[in-house]
C-alpha cells in the first residue's frame, strides 16, 4: 500500500535516547511473529497501557538518538501497527532508521523539533516536501534531506510493497547505475 | 583496480573496504556516497530470523540467492524456554530445510561466526546489532534489521552509505584488574551513547598489538553501544596468527591510508584506566568502580557476546577460585559459544564456578536480553558483563543493571555488592 503523502495527527512527545528495549522489550517481541501482537507492547518501557491510549494516525516526536540499541525491527513494526503514522525525531540510531524505511514507517530527522512540539499538538507531516508542520501556527520544519531512492521506498510503503510491485529492490537500480558510470 | 585501492594513501579503513568490495572495486567511495555491497555472509538469529522469514515469504521470493552464505543461528533463547519460542525456532529449522542454508544452534552468532567463518576483507551483514564484532578481524561487519535481511537473502545485495571515520589511539599498558571492556566502557562514557552513530571506529596505536583477539572482539562488539556502523582492527601479526590457528586466509588485508581523513581522533592511555562501571539506564553513565562500590546486588551475570569468551571466564575464575558467591546473591556464568563451554569444562573452570556456588549455563543470549536463565524481577539489582543496561533489558522495568568487566562482576558476586576486583587478583 502506498504511504499517503500528508499525515496529520496528534503528537506524542518522547525524550532523547528512547532505545529499542523501551519501545518493545525482548521477552515480548521474541515470542510472536505477528505485527499486531507486537503493537500491544509498543512503548511498554514507558507505559504498558500505551497501546490502549494511542489513536490511529497519531505521530511521534522525539529527541536525539531515537531507536538506539538492538537491531530489532519489531520496534518500528510495533510503532507502525499501533497506529502511529510517522516518527519525527532530532536524530535516529542507525539501524532503527534503516528499518523504518524498510517497513514503510516514515522517519524524518528534524533537529530541534522536540522543543517545538508539545504533547498532543496537532502536526502534519508531508512526505513530498519531507517536512513537518505545526498546525496551530502553520510553522514548517524541514527535515534533513534523504536520498531519492529512500524517499521513493517510503512512498511505496517499504520493501515488501516495493518488491511486489517492481520484482527488484530500489538499490539494484543504484548498483546498475554505478556499474555503468 | 583492487591493488590501487589497497595502496591508496587517502582512504580510511571503511572507505577502502567499501571501495574494494562495491561493484567489483571499480571506484573510490568517499563518506556520504551510497553504494551497494554483496554479502559474503547474511546472518539472522532467533529473534530477527523469524520476522525475516515472514517478510521473505511476503515478498514472494522463491529461493535464497546463495544458501551457503545464509546463516541462521539459534542463540537468543536457546534451548527454547517456552512453546512460543519453540515454534519460532521450528520456523527457522523448516526454512533451512526448504532452502538448504546453514544453521547453528547453541552458540552466540557473533562468536560462532568469528570462530568458524569470518576473514579479513569479508562483507558480513547480520540481523543483530552486535554483528560489528567481526571488525575485530578486519572485516566489514554491521548490523541490519529483518526486512533488509530478507532482501539480502533474495539477491545478496544491500545498499550502504560510506561512513565517516574516527580514530582511537591506544597507548600504554593496563594496570592490574583493567581489561578491554574498560577501554570500550570508558570510550562510550567519553563520546556518549550516540557518539559513534553512523561512524566507523578504527582502533589504532602502539597498544593494539598487545590486545588479544578476545579483547579485540570485546571492543568491536561493544562499540555498538555508541551507535557505530563499523568498529575495526587492521590485520596484524596477531590476526595472522589467529587465522593460521583456525586455518583460514584473508580475502583482503585492508589498512587505512596514512593521509586518510578522520572526523575525529581520540587518545586513550591504558595505564590511566581504572575498572569501569556503567550505572543503570544508559550505557554512557560510566564511572570508576571506586565511585559505586558497596552498592548491594541481587545478581551478577558473567557472559554474553561482549564478555563470554574463554579469556573472560579465566579472569572470572581467578577471582572466584577458592571463594564463595555471597549467600543471597546469584552468580550466573554463560559462555559465548559451545566451544567456550566445552573448553571451560575441559580446563576445570566449570567445576570451579560450581564450587564457588555459581550457575554455569550453556551458551545463550538468555540473561542479557531478559528471556531466560537469569531474568530480573521487580526492583532487583544486577551487575553484568553484557552490553546493555537499559530499562527493562534483563526483565522487570524497575530492575537496575550496572555494566562492568567479568572481573568486577565476579568480585561483586563474592561480596554481594559492587566490588573492586583488584584485591582478588
Amino acid at each position: 500500500m502506498m504511504t499517503p503523502t500528508v499525515l496529520r495527527g496528534r503528537a506524542w512527545v518522547w525524550p532523547d535516547d528512547v532505545n529499542t528495549d523501551i519501545i518493545i522489550p525482548f521477552r515480548f517481541k521474541a515470542r510472536t511473529n505477528d505485527p499486531y501482537e507486537m503493537a500491544k507492547y509498543c512503548m511498554y518501557g514507558f507505559d504498558p497501557e500505551f497501546y490502549k491510549k494511542v489513536k490511529q494516525g497519531d505521530l511521534f516526536v522525539a529527541g536525539r538518538n531515537f531507536g538506539g540499541g538492538s537491531s530489532r525491527e519489531q520496534a518500528p513494526v510495533a510503532i507502525k501497527y499501533s497506529g502511529v503514522s510517522a516518527v519525527v525525531a532530532e536524530s535516529f540510531a542507525r539501524i532503527f532508521y534503516r528499518n523504518a524505511f524498510a517497513i514503510g514507517l516514515p522517519a524524518l530527522e528534524v533537529p530541534g523539533i522536540s522543543k517545538e512540539v508539545k504533547q498532543f499538538d496537532e502536526l502534519e507531516v508531508n512526505l513530498q516536501d519531507w517536512s513537518a508542520k505545526r498546525v496551530k501556527d502553520g510553522r514548517i520544519f524541514h527535515a534533513l534531506k534523504v536520498t531519492d531512492f529512500l524517499r521513493g521506498l517510503m512512498q511505496e510503503g517499504g520493501l515488501v510493497e516495493y518488491y511486489k510491485h517492481h520484482k527488484s529492490f530500489p538499490w539494484e537500480r543504484l548498483k546498475a547505475a554505478t556499474t555503468t558510470s | 583496480m583492487h591493488q590501487a585501492i589497497l595502496s591508496d594513501d587517502s582512504l580510511t579503513f571503511a572507505e577502502k573496504i567499501i571501495s574494494l568490495r562495491a561493484n567489483g572495486g571499480e571506484k573510490i567511495h568517499r563518506p556520504g556516497d551510497i553504494t551497494v555491497l554483496t554479502a559474503d555472509i547474511a546472518m539472522a538469529q532467533d529473534s530477527t530470523g523469524p520476522l525475516a522469514i515472514r517478510v521473505f515469504r511476503e515478498m514472494g521470493v522463491e529461493k535464497v540467492w546463495d544458501p551457503s552464505r545464509v546463516h541462521l543461528v539459534i542463540d537468543h533463547t536457546y534451548p527454547a524456554s517456552d512453546e512460543q519460542v519453540a515454534n519460532l525456532h521450528n520456523l527457522m529449522r523448516e526454512f533451512v530445510k526448504q532452502h538448504g542454508c546453514r544453521i547453528v544452534e547453541g552458540s552466540i552468532s557473533h562468536q560462532h561466526l568469528m570462530e568458524s567463518h569470518i576473514v579479513p576483507g569479508m562483507v558480513l551483514f547480520g540481523a543483530d546489532s552486535h554483528t560489528c564484532q567481526g571488525g575485530a578481524l578486519g572485516a566489514f561487519a554491521t548490523g541490519i534489521g529483518s526486512s533488509e535481511m530478507a532482501a539480502l537473502w533474495a539477491t545478496g545485495n544491500l545498499w550502504v552509505r560510506v561512513p565517516e571515520s574516527v580514530k582511537v589511539n591506544l597507548s600504554g599498558e593496563f594496570k592490574r584488574g583493567v581489561y578491554a571492556r574498560d577501554i570500550i566502557s570508558h570510550f562510550i562514557g567519553m563520546v556518549g551513547e550516540d557518539g559513534g552513530n553512523y561512524l566507523s571506529l578504527e582502533w589504532k596505536g602502539p597498544s593494539v598489538k598487545n590486545l588479544s583477539m578476545a579483547s579485540r572482539a570485546c571492543i568491536s562488539n561493544n562499540s555498538m553501544e555508541c551507535g557505530c556502523k563499523l568498529s575495526v582492527f587492521e590485520v596484524d601479526g596477531l590476526t595472522e596468527e589467529y587465522l593460521g590457528s583456525v586455518n583460514r586466509k584473508p580475502m583482503f588485508k585492508v589498512h587505512a591510508g596514512k593521509k586518510a581523513n578522520y572526523k575525529d581522533e581520540h587518545d586513550i592511555e591504558l595505564g590511566k584506566l581504572e575498572p569501569q562501571v556503567a550505572e543503570p539506564g544508559n550505557v554512557d553513565k560510566v564511572k570508576s568502580v571506586r565511585e559505586v562500590e558497596g552498592t548491594p546486588i541481587d545478581q551478577s551475570f558473567i557472559g554474553s557476546s561482549t564478555n563470554g569468551r574463554y579469556e573472560d571466564l579465566v579472569i572470572a575464575a581467578k577471582v572466584l577460585k577458592g571463594r564463595k558467591v555471597k549467600a543471597g546473591t546469584r552468580c550466573i556464568v554463560t559462555p559465548a559459544s559451545r566451544n567456550v563451554f566445552e573448553q571451560a569444562i575441559k580446563e576445570g573452570l566449570a567445576e570451579l564456578f560450581l564450587e564457588a556456588g555459581a550457575v554455569f549455563t550453556n551458551a545463550t543470549c538468555g540473561a542479557c536480553v531478559g528471556t531466560h536463565l537469569g531474568v530480573l524481577g521487580e526492583n532487583e539489582v544486577c551487575i553484568s558483563s553484557s552490553p546493555r543496561n537499559y530499562m527493562g533489558r534483563m526483565g522487570a522495568t524497575s530492575a537496575k543493571i550496572y555494566l562492568a568487566s567479568p572481573a568486577v562482576c565476579a568480585a561483586s558476586a563474592v561480596e554481594g555488592r559492587i566490588a573492586d576486583p583488584r584485591k582478588y587478583l
